[in-house]
């Protein structure tokens, strides 16, 4: 028997508790009464407004534009009207400023229209990907067109589909495998065609045997040149670093990019909206999301408008089954719990989970166990970081690669001490950066 | 409005399910079949002996608690420090000793150094070890247990098998080995160990020593269910092998290739599981070397911090005066493992031995 591959160093199992929401199909949310359009959508500075009070806009058109190099434009998903602009605080903590836009009565069709892609050159298709906004949306959410222009000199030997999906609960890149198959594959070979990559990889967890398997029987039966590789479930599997150590077998070293060992990684979901970008002209103003968690009446994987409030996702699942003890936007490894109803989603929104009370754990001091060491998929030993952030020895931290940290969260899942490590990491750079 | 009172805190919002509690009363968990082993061979007063041994251990972890207000009397570690300190008592001692073996341990070894996490040395070791210099003579006096005391001579009713071809050898006794000397010296052997003995090959000493038909401490006896809770501790991930196994397999090689040369009988003449189930060492490897707090936290410093334990443990049984070897040995590698633990630090992801060369050539 063939070894299932998977990275070597660290990582964690958790229960994957897919099962909520991995049996529904992706479903339209009703046109919301309001959506609250962030103009900081992604990683890097923020759009710049395009539109005022009172604007009318078209669903697809541009509302903010790129403000910077790392930046990405902004689309309204609605056909309607701007009531105001005002600060909103995103599910991450972060502040900005956002569009309130009440949609109209009546709506645009969706576009139906198809575009070759195969025709055009790398730098045509390029240019539309940075017009239609699209950004990473696996939630790192880094715009798509910086990370698919290549600099002179480098070349890419693997371009990389992440079809892991590894944070537990989280259905939607599943069902956009299942239901999307085609579009998934066509929007890597577009995406491989723009940054001229010689292999183009999908890996999926054994967990998403269907996925696999549907895959590789579209690829076959088109004749897509495209590998579709199962690996084993370990979290983080998701990761870039862990994806490619599982895939290509080549490891990342501190502070490079994957550029640096020869590929480039995109989420299904990130393909998906590749192909609507280039085939359909269709700017990245709707996503699934999976609202789903032990507390959700009905989960659903939820193809919604970015800037839904979270209370509409909710209604539409028909709210709490139970009381939650916390919502998370994301995955519980690395999501973010937030407490406003009305917080609004946004391109990198994978998840909205109600999670139940945990079993409350007594704090104890480090018992030494080393099961962090043996968890962190980095190398870095995360309770002795610990000791020295709660000690506010910083720039000893600093030099034991406190930085090289990724909050992956696979050291506090596992700390029988229950320590908030991931907490004292993310407190420990934000501190540490300041002194320097 | 019925509006759920919301959490936010940081991630994961998800837990693997073992806590520190869990952890320390599955350890004490997995102690007890040879500690029950130890009740019935040695009797009810073994009983008392443990009771005692876990009140003192409690009971200066509650006055501790509640001068420096915390309360950490059900974290589980006092429970098991006691019951460590009581399973390394020899059955007849008086009951005064495990007290003070374990109130130094709570006070001194783990409360003076910052409680749970910061002591150095593990507090049951320290306390056994301690009291043992205190008060040598009863800390060294054995029983034999019941399976054997009716069949062995009256002279043999305190001597371990280790301090008795300890004294044969010193008394000028070469050219045997522990089978020879122990027949010699008229240690008994059970008949059903006899029966397999006559089946396998394996000395009928040997099979004793697995099952516990020795003299010993309380919980020290038999090798065979010490390992049984080693096993279950592994399956239930609370150990991993990497400590018992390499100070286990380091003791029975050394005793193997050199354990012959105090005998005079050269190279290779030693025994190798006799060496791993006599004594305290099975109890030593499998829950006092292992302890997480005194031994090194990754994978490989366990390697070393358990060879390091099985070298000097087989240097004292062998060449050393000392009987506490495997006691000793852990408490001297538990000194040096914040040692182990600044050098010995996990590769980090990304850094290759390729990467290595490919920096060091752009440097040239
Ligand atoms: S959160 Fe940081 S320290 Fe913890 S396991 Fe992940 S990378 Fe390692
Ligand atoms: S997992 Fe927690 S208790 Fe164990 S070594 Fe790491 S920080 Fe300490």
């Amino acid at each position: 028997m063939q070894k299932v591959p998977t990275f070597s160093k660290g990582g964690v199992h958790p229960h994957d508790q897919k099962g909520f929401s991995s049996a529904q199909s992706i479903e339209r949310l009703p046109m919301p009464s309001e959506l609250l359009i962030s103009l900081s959508q992604h990683l890097g500075a923020p759009a710049k407004a395009l539109k005022a009070k009172g604007d009318t806009v078209m669903r697809g058109e541009k509302i903010g534009s790129a403000s910077g190099f790392i930046s990405a434009d902004v689309h309204s998903p609605v056909n309607g009207t701007i009531k105001e602009i005002r600060k909103v605080t995103l599910a991450n903590s972060i502040n900005c400023d956002a569009f309130v836009i009440v949609p109209d009565e009546d709506q645009d069709p969706e576009p139906t229209e198809t575009f070759d892609w195969a025709s055009q050159d790398p730098s045509a298709l390029l240019a539309q990907v940075k017009d239609m906004g699209i950004v990473g949306l696996g939630g790192a959410t880094f715009p798509a067109h910086v990370k698919l222009s290549i600099p002179s000199g480098k070349h890419v030997d693997a371009f990389v589909i992440n079809g892991v999906e590894c944070e537990p609960y989280l259905t939607a890149d599943y069902r956009i495998m299942l239901e999307k198959g085609e579009e998934v594959l066509i929007g890597a070979m577009i995406g491989a065609k723009i940054i001229d990559a010689k292999r183009i990889i999908i890996g999926i967890e054994m967990n998403k045997i269907d996925c696999i398997e549907h895959l590789s029987a579209i690829a076959k039966e088109k004749g897509y040149p495209i590998e579709i590789i199962g690996l084993k479930v370990k979290y983080p599997q998701g990761d870039e670093k862990q994806l490619l150590k599982a895939t290509i077998n080549k490891e990342i070293p501190s502070g490079k990019l994957p550029l640096d060992i020869g590929a480039v990684v995109a989420n299904v979901g990130t393909a998906h909206a590749l192909y609507e970008a280039i085939v359909l002209h269709k700017s990245l103003y709707e996503r699934v999301i999976s609202v789903t968690g032990e507390c959700i009446a009905q989960p659903k994987n939820i193809l919604a408008p970015i800037g839904t409030k979270m209370s509409d996702l909710l209604a539409f699942c028909g709210g709490f089954s139970s009381e939650p003890e916390k919502l998370v936007s994301g995955g519980p490894m690395m999501g973010f719990s937030f407490f406003d109803e009305n917080t609004p989603m946004s391109k990198g929104s994978s998840g909205l989970l109600a999670l139940q009370a945990q079993k409350k754990k007594r704090n104890t001091p480090c018992i030494n166990c080393g099961r962090c060491v043996a968890a962190c998929p980095i190398g870095l030993m995360p309770s002795h970081l610990y000791r020295y952030i709660t000690n506010g020895e910083y720039e000893e931290a600093m030099q034991h690669s406190l930085m090289d940290c990724k909050e992956c969260g696979c050291c506090s899942y596992v700390c029988p001490a229950h320590l908030p490590l991931v907490h004292g990491m993310k407190t420990g750079k934000k501190l540490g950066r300041k002194k320097k | 409005m019925n509006k759920p009172s919301l959490t936010v805190s940081a991630s994961p919002h998800i837990h693997a399910k073992a806590d520190t509690a869990s952890i320390m009363w599955s350890v004490s968990l997995a102690l007890a079949p040879a500690t029950l082993w130890g009740i019935y061979a040695f009797g009810l007063r073994s009983l008392l002996v443990l009771g005692v041994s876990i009140l003192g251990a409690m009971l200066s972890e509650y006055l501790l608690g509640r001068m420096s207000g915390e309360s950490t009397l059900w974290d589980g570690s006092a429970f098991l420090t006691g019951l460590l300190v009581g399973v390394n008592m020899p059955p007849t001692i008086p009951l005064y000793i495990p007290v003070v073996a374990s109130v130094f341990a709570i006070f001194v070894a783990k409360w003076t150094f910052g409680g749970l996490g910061a002591n150095w040395v593990n507090p049951a070791l320290a306390g056994r070890v301690f009291v043992f210099f205190s008060f040598t003579t009863p800390m060294s006096s054995y029983k034999l247990p019941r399976t054997i005391a009716s069949i062995a001579p009256d002279a043999l009713s305190s001597a371990t098998p280790l301090s008795l071809t300890k004294t044969a050898i010193a008394s000028g006794q070469l050219g045997l080995d522990t089978k020879a000397l122990l027949a010699q010296g008229g240690y008994p052997a059970t008949g059903f160990a006899q029966g397999i003995s006559s089946l396998t090959g394996f000395s009928a000493y040997s099979v004793d020593t697995f099952l516990g038909n020795v003299g010993g401490c309380i919980g020290e006896v038999s090798a065979l269910l010490l390992l049984v809770g080693g096993i279950y501790m592994l399956i239930r991930k609370i150990i991993t092998w990497h400590v018992p196994l390499t100070y286990l397999g380091s003791v029975g090689l050394l005793s193997w290739v050199f354990g012959g040369l105090p005998s005079e009988l050269g190279l290779f003449a030693g025994s190798f599981f006799p060496s791993i189930f006599s004594g305290g060492l099975m109890l030593g490897a499998l829950f006092m070397a292992t302890d997480y707090v005194t031994s090194p936290i990754t994978r490989k410093g366990q390697i070393i911090f358990g060879l390091g334990c099985g070298f000097f443990t087989f240097l004292f049984r062998f060449f050393g005066s000392m009987p506490e070897a495997v006691s000793v040995s852990i408490l001297l590698m538990n000194i040096v493992t914040p040692t182990i633990d600044r050098y010995i630090v996990p590769r980090k992801f990304g850094d290759t031995r390729e990467y290595r060369k490919q920096l060091k050539e752009e440097k040239v």
